[in-house]
């Protein structure tokens, strides 16, 4: 087929995709409820149901915007939306994050303090139900729930992690200037470090984790302290393994040659996410490990 | 040979029931599924507002469960706000945006077919909690916790359905602002918009930034609940009232995502029926703008009797009084483009001054809750309750029916019944005044606001509020009888230009609108525009 005309408006073809998407988003979240309510069974069927649906759902949506991609479907108006889709995208998910970034601050800002004391709003509580509670950070506050517990120190894993993020969102990088230069080796082989990097990233903090639980006792339970930091850490992982896959997805298209110089915008958008992931854990170590 | 010429084409022939309504790529049919969609939930909604105004008729128990009344009061809440006001706004996006921008369609329309189809399942999963064991989420709308958590098995499937509404809210916005940044007509520059357009552009922004932070203040919720985290327990370093700063960091923008569209409905219908064209467009614009960013930065006026310091009071008390600057703005040039013009009182116009009013008389008494001293006694009273069903149901409700009145015949081609939308009109305006005004007596009084039962002081006007309730909710009836009657049988045409004064892109097009608006980027012709002329 020939190149679309830009001067024409551009409407796709009807799609089974979003309700086969929102089928399978329902059918997830059904099995999740069902299972976090004590139906274990049921929970776990519907939800492997959903999942599955979910998975199925990614390859033929995506599948099928690569083909309609493939054959020169999109005009470079459409690439401008689905552009501004994806920025827009990584937009709400900061403002996720922002979400336990702001609970954290108001948590060490405000909540401790008054817990140990501090004003007016110190008065009663630190007088009359916990007296003698002295405000500090790491805390599993007044009843020290979860029981005593160490932290890790930013400077040997998540320092490790943070190196390990940083040059993947340099790889990355490089990759994409390949790309465009029409480099194809160095493109793959880039793109190829800058996975192995996340993988190595996610096994940091696999290790992390599981140290933090087997020897520091620092669990979701400790306080508040565990809580916030499991939260902002758990999503950030998540958002980690997210990437990863998304990257390995781009890997394979770069092989495929599914990229020309002009034409990439899924490799971008996957770029942008990553240095989004990148970003978001800078704010995490000083945030969480250091201060 | 174009492949758009081929999809569209493709589309006007082979349109099973199925295809058309379920795998849709045409923003017209998806608006039409957002405002039947809510349109339905109108009534969900509003049946549980009957059932509650029942029991409040009288003072004493008598209908149900004080429970039950609890789970009433939480789901009529979510209902109307994220079933009926949300969806509404979208499906008239979605029906207007690109007719008024010269677009095709929406930027990214098979996102829209989904951001559409995540609702119906949402509200699957949150009604169907009313049958499960321990009921519905009764711990009120904003779901506060540690009495939210108290529930049943509810908690998880509500925890769910906000997080689905929330992906769907956030798809459309996205969808929206691609749209208006992308899709516009060559020479349709952004100070020649409609200011719906421009309403939902600036709400499309409030929506990324708010939607998600209620999916996180909920997700700490399911943690605490299910995982063991403490983040809403002092014993642990935690504070149930950093659950009510995320969710009112939300939720006070999220107030504005239900009424900066509004605006834009009311500056479309206002220079119509006035014969002149909106007085200070861009005065509006920088006021929309302006309400916005205020929006995230008066958020405890919500929490004003939780205990917070005193500095923080006397800041979120002025930040809430500055919005009255940039609101009132906009009233006067309503009221200035009224002015001196050649009114005629069509049934849309009808709705927008009594919009302009009822908001009004909302904003008013949100003014005297912003005062944190005299809130220490509207708090938590019938007062409040007053004052939020006034922008909401005189407010966004009455802006969105008045859409529907103004664009109806564009839609479906044929007018509707002019005695009959009279009715609807005149009698929703009056008893919406008889079922809210008296809340203000009561909550000055001291009637708390979801509460079952009450003091036989207050009596008399609680019975008037509930006679005026079942007037309002019986008159919601004719509006049904008036669409399905312009819809189906009406024969009367209408004109391309339905109203005599309309401008706007979408009066250029035949009424009923083609399926796909624009298949090449329309030439702009600025007299044909509302707001061509940028002098204004």
């Amino acid at each position: 087929m020939s190149q679309p005309d830009a001067n024409v408006y551009y409407v796709p073809h009807k799609s089974r995709w979003p309700i086969v998407a929102t089928l399978g988003m329902f059918l997830f979240m059904v099995g999740a409820a069902n299972w976090l309510n004590g139906h274990d069974t049921a929970g776990q069927v519907i939800l492997a149901l959903g999942a599955l649906t979910i998975v199925g759902m990614m390859f033929g949506w995506f599948g099928n915007v690569i083909r309609e991609s493939l054959k020169g479907t999109f005009n470079s108006q459409v690439d401008t939306s689905f552009r501004m889709g994806m920025m827009w995208f990584i937009m709400s998910e900061v403002f996720f994050f922002a979400a336990f970034f702001g609970g954290l601050f108001y948590i060490r800002t405000f909540v401790v303090p008054w817990l140990g004391g501090l004003g007016d709003k110190g008065v009663l509580t630190n007088g009359y139900i916990w007296q003698g509670f002295s405000a500090a950070w790491p805390t599993n506050g007044p009843e020290a729930i979860g029981g005593a517990f160490n932290v890790t120190s930013p400077w040997r894993i998540p320092l490790i992690n943070t190196l390990l993020l940083l040059s993947s969102s340099i790889t990355v990088t490089v990759a994409h200037h390949a790309l465009r230069a029409g480099n194809r080796k160095r493109l793959i082989g880039f793109l190829g470090l800058t996975i192995v990097l996340g993988i190595l990233f996610l096994f940091g903090q696999a290790i992390e984790y599981s140290d933090n639980y087997l020897h520091l006792n620092m669990t979701l339970h400790s306080g508040i302290y565990g809580a916030t930091f499991y939260i902002l850490t758990g999503f950030h992982c998540l958002h980690v393994t997210l990437g990863t896959i998304m990257l390995i997805v781009m890997w394979l298209r770069c092989v495929r040659g599914h990229f020309n110089r002009e034409h990439h915008f899924a490799f971008e958008a996957v770029s942008w996410y990553w240095h989004f992931v990148d970003v978001i854990w800078l704010c995490l170590f000083l945030f969480v490990y250091i201060l | 040979m174009s492949s758009t010429a081929q999809a569209v084409h493709y589309e006007e022939h082979h349109q099973g029931w199925f295809e058309r309504w379920f795998m849709s790529t045409n923003h017209k049919d998806i608006g039409t599924l957002y405002l039947s969609f809510s349109f339905l939930m109108l009534f969900v909604g509003g049946s549980f507002a009957m059932l509650i105004r029942a029991e409040l008729f009288e003072p004493g128990m008598q209908l149900m469960q004080p429970y039950f009344f609890n789970e009433l009061t939480s789901m009529h809440g979510l209902v109307m706000i994220f079933g009926v006001i949300m969806p509404s706004f979208v499906g008239l996006a979605n029906w207007m945006i690109p007719m008024q921008i010269g677009a095709p369609d929406m930027a990214l329309p098979r996102l829209n077919n989904l951001s559409f189809w995540i609702l119906p399942f949402a509200f699957v999963l949150l009604l169907s909690t009313f049958f499960m064991p321990g009921g519905a989420p009764a711990a009120g709308w904003t779901m506060y916790p540690p009495l939210v958590l108290q529930g049943g098995e509810s908690i998880a499937f509500m925890i769910f359905a906000i997080h689905l509404m929330g992906i769907s809210s956030i798809l459309g916005s996205i969808n929206i602002i691609a749209t208006i940044l992308n899709l516009r007509a060559p020479g349709l520059d952004l100070l020649k918009m409609p200011m719906f357009c421009w309403s939902w552009l600036i709400t499309s922004f409030l929506v990324i930034a708010v939607m998600p932070v209620l999916a996180g203040a909920v997700t700490m919720m399911l943690f605490d609940r299910f995982f063991g985290t403490n983040f809403f327990n002092a014993a642990a370093g935690g504070d149930p009232v950093m659950y009510q700063h995320v969710f009112w960091f939300f939720g006070h923008p999220e107030v504005y995502i239900m009424i900066l569209p509004a605006f834009g409905i009311i500056s479309e219908i206002v220079p119509t029926f006035s014969r002149k064209p909106l007085f200070g467009y861009k005065a509006m614009v920088y006021a929309i703008a302006c309400i916005a960013f205020l929006s995230f930065i008066v958020w405890s006026h919500h929490m004003f009797t939780v205990g917070l310091p005193l500095g923080a009071e006397v800041f979120f008390m002025f930040s809430t009084m500055l919005i009255a600057v940039p609101t009132g703005v906009k009233i006067f040039n309503w009221v200035a483009t009224m002015w001196r013009g050649s009114l005629s009182f069509e049934v849309p116009m009808l709705w927008a001054i009594a919009f302009i009013v009822l908001f009004s008389i909302g904003g008013f008494s949100g003014v005297m809750m912003a005062l944190v001293p005299a809130d220490f006694q509207y708090n938590q009273t019938y007062f409040i309750v007053a004052h939020f069903h006034y922008v909401l149901v005189g407010g966004a409700l009455f802006s969105i029916i008045g859409a529907v009145y103004y664009w109806l015949p564009k839609w479906s081609g044929h007018m509707y019944s002019n005695f009959w939308s009279k009715l609807h009109f005149w009698s929703s305006a009056i008893s919406v005044n008889v079922l809210f005004f008296p809340q203000h007596f009561l909550g000055l009084a001291g009637m708390p606001r979801r509460i079952p039962d009450y003091n036989v002081a207050f009596a008399d006007w609680n019975m008037v509020s509930s006679i005026g309730g079942f007037w309002f909710g019986a008159t919601q009836l004719i509006f049904v009888g008036v669409v399905i009657h312009c819809v189906f049988f009406s024969k009367a045409k209408a004109a391309s230009r339905v109203w005599e004064h309309a401008y706007g892109l979408e009066w250029t097009l035949p009424s009923p609108a083609p399926h796909h608006s624009f298949t090449v980027p329309p030439v702009i012709d600025d007299s044909q525009l509302a707001h061509g002329d940028i002098s204004h």
